[in-house]
């Protein structure tokens, strides 16, 4: 059953038109953990405010378990969860007044979903009497996805909720979300960091406002269509500049302490390697290398 | 009505942690209420005077010790010619010159007429339209004293005379407190209910706040409530305050009825608060709304009728103040506490009033928009 469902949104901003978000369509399943990936200014936030019914789309329309964004938006008001990119709660309330607050504005009470909330809840508990401007980045995070859920939403949107998030946080933030989703919760999730990617059960690759591909992230990587090498030397820069100038060069870009590259046609190692040390590159190691999302996101932007 | 009791009780827990803001609210008023009354005198004192005596006669020292006597002047130099006298004034040690001309005791006595000169300076327009006023007056007190002297004989059959006796109706001493104080009172409450109201919304905008209240099911009339409310009671509080300062410090209790002061209070910052609100659904940051803010109570308070009466202004200004909340609540604080008007005598200031805050809280309310 499709619980979000975008058909054709199309967003401009100001006089010169400028557009953010290009003719996007895509459907979400019930209790699907879907992530929208792509670099800043890709367009995520527009979209997620036009699903939220913070912003009127140009063109398209979109709906929420049938209720449509622009028509129905009072009822869509109270079957979603939002927690916007920036942390926005009163950071001169407690961690326990905001989260009544929020649950108060939604015409229920802490106690009546706490269920729901309870494994968060617990890790900020002791913090409870604490300013929200006062706590660390991480327990934020967790005080505004508590806030966002307390009135037990259908659909969650989750716009980067783990930017600025340290690595032991972002995961635990992960798990959080898996285990919400085993509570049917359709969970709409968008994120820079191509390591997140994996953890969706599906995904769409956006940039410049446009949607380049939307699949599991499995079928993304099995979808690749070349064989990726990951080259090594002592000096990163000229191996890569001497990649650059291979005449049987695909692709070829930093990729952590590798280079990945990928040949025209048949793959050819040993000529790439007798290229590379006549380029004077020393100590050169080529090896297979697993394609991960953010190859599939690089090869699709070529 | 439960969700515009917890954002209203939200809104004073916000308050109450800020004592900054709160320090704003109570002890600003006081301070200023009893300072600035104390500062804003209209009788001026210590105008400095130079002197040009070319005559150094009795009569001439006469006259120059009456002046003196007065009170208002304090002799800065005696000099010997004007053009030396001048230069006090340039060097801003004298604001008023006397010139008592040569023989001016012989020709007063022989010719029964005698000129004096008085050169002002006229930067400050106040001061020098009332010193030349003061010493005008005990010019003449000063004739008329030596005309007794020296026509004893035949004072009765002199021009007839008429002589005017003015009583001042309402503040028969001319206290310029009792007029200053109920119209600085109005002007600080302007002040905290706007700026308050003004600020508070765009703070939301900026710290993204308003962004979660939006996607809520809250109604857009529940949130404007939810934040007029308490700084309408804050606005009251303020007032009550005020009204203890001028007790306390300048012993003004309102002749009229309190009540009614109160009647007219509620409805005024009903209209101001809307004002506030609807300035800070136009504004995106604090810093604008302050500046806008900034504005519009700067000529608010000027044409509103504080230090220059409304009825001397030209007809376009009065027009305009006609649109001045401020000059509606300065008149009727003038009226109770003053004069002890009644509810009747104020009804028409309090039904404009209700009509600017209904205009004014319905913009706010249809201008505040959930979605952008």
């Amino acid at each position: 059953m499709e619980s979000v469902v975008v058909k054709n949104i199309t967003k401009t901003y100001g006089k010169e038109k400028k557009i953010a978000v290009d003719d996007v369509s895509f459907s979400v399943n019930k209790g699907e953990l879907f992530g929208l990936i792509g670099p800043d200014g890709a367009g995520k936030t527009s979209i997620f405010r036009v699903l939220t019914t913070l912003l009127l789309a140009d063109r398209g329309s979109a709906s929420i378990d049938g209720l449509d964004v622009v028509t129905d938006f009072k009822s869509i008001r109270n079957t979603i969860g939002y927690m916007p990119g920036r942390f926005s709660l009163y950071q001169d309330l407690t961690v326990e007044e905001n989260l009544s607050f929020f649950a108060t504005l939604f015409g229920t009470t802490i106690q009546e979903n706490y269920d729901l909330i309870k494994d968060i809840y617990i890790q900020i508990e002791p913090f409870k009497t604490r300013r929200a401007g006062k706590l660390s980045g991480g327990m934020k995070q967790k005080l505004a996805l508590c806030c966002a859920l307390i009135h037990k939403p259908n659909v969650l949107f989750l716009d980067e909720p783990t930017t600025g998030v340290d690595p032991v946080s972002r995961k635990e933030f992960w798990e959080m979300l898996k285990k919400l989703k085993e509570q049917d919760i359709t969970i709409i999730v968008s994120t820079p960091y191509m390591d997140e990617a994996n953890l969706c059960d599906r995904i769409a690759l956006i940039q410049e406002g446009k949607i380049l591909s939307i699949d599991s992230p499995k079928n993304i990587i099995d979808n690749y269509p070349d064989v990726l090498f990951a080259i090594k030397a002592d000096k990163m820069y000229p191996l890569l500049q001497a990649l650059s100038v291979y005449p049987k060069r695909l692709a070829s870009y930093a990729f952590g302490e590798f280079a990945h590259f990928s040949f025209q046609g048949k793959p050819n190692q040993p000529d790439l390697l007798q290229f590379l040390e006549n380029k004077g590159i020393k100590n050169i190691e080529i090896k297979e290398a697993a394609v991960t999302i953010e190859d599939s996101f690089i090869k699709l932007l070529s | 009505m439960r969700i515009i009791k917890f954002l209203f009780i939200k809104e004073f827990k916000q308050i109450f942690r800020n004592r900054a803001i709160l320090a704003v609210i109570m002890v600003m008023p006081v301070i200023q209420l009893i300072i600035l009354p104390l500062a804003a005198n209209f009788e001026i004192k210590n105008i400095n005077l130079a002197v040009v005596d070319n005559d150094r006669s009795d009569y001439s020292r006469d006259l120059i010790n009456q002046v003196i006597a007065s009170g208002y002047f304090k002799l800065r130099s005696y000099n010997d010619s004007y053009k030396q006298a001048f230069i006090q004034i340039e060097d801003d040690n004298a604001d008023l010159i006397l010139e008592i001309p040569r023989g001016f005791e012989q020709d007063l006595i022989r010719e029964n007429k005698q000129q004096l000169f008085i050169g002002v300076n006229a930067i400050n327009g106040t001061k020098a339209g009332l010193g030349a006023g003061y010493i005008n007056q005990i010019i003449q007190e000063y004739n008329n004293g030596l005309r007794n002297k020296l026509n004893v004989a035949d004072s009765f059959n002199a021009i007839p005379v008429i002589e005017i006796t003015t009583s001042n109706w309402y503040n028969p001493h001319l206290n310029y407190r009792l007029f200053m104080v109920p119209g600085i009172l109005a002007i600080l409450v302007t002040l905290v209910g706007g700026f308050l109201s003004a600020l508070n919304i765009v703070k939301e905008k900026e710290a993204g706040t308003i962004e979660q209240i939006n996607v809520s099911p809250v109604k857009k009339y529940h949130f404007i409530l939810g934040k007029l409310i308490p700084f309408w009671i804050l606005g009251n509080v303020v007032f009550t305050l005020g009204l203890l300062v001028g007790w306390v410090f300048y012993g003004i209790i309102p002749l009229g009825n309190i009540f009614v002061l109160y009647a007219f209070v509620c409805v005024y910052l009903l209209a101001i608060l809307g004002f506030g609100l609807l300035i800070s659904t136009i504004c995106d940051t604090q810093q604008q709304a302050m500046l806008i803010m900034f504005f519009f109570v700067m000529i608010f308070v000027l044409m509103g009728g504080l230090f220059t009466p409304i009825d001397s202004m030209p007809d376009w200004a009065k027009t305009a103040s006609k649109f001045n909340p401020i000059s509606y609540f300065i008149d009727v604080m003038r009226m109770v506490i003053i004069k002890g008007s009644g509810f009747k005598d104020i009804s028409k200031h309090i039904l404009i009033i209700l009509g600017f805050a209904i205009v004014l809280n319905t913009a706010a309310v249809i201008n505040y928009r959930k979605t952008s």
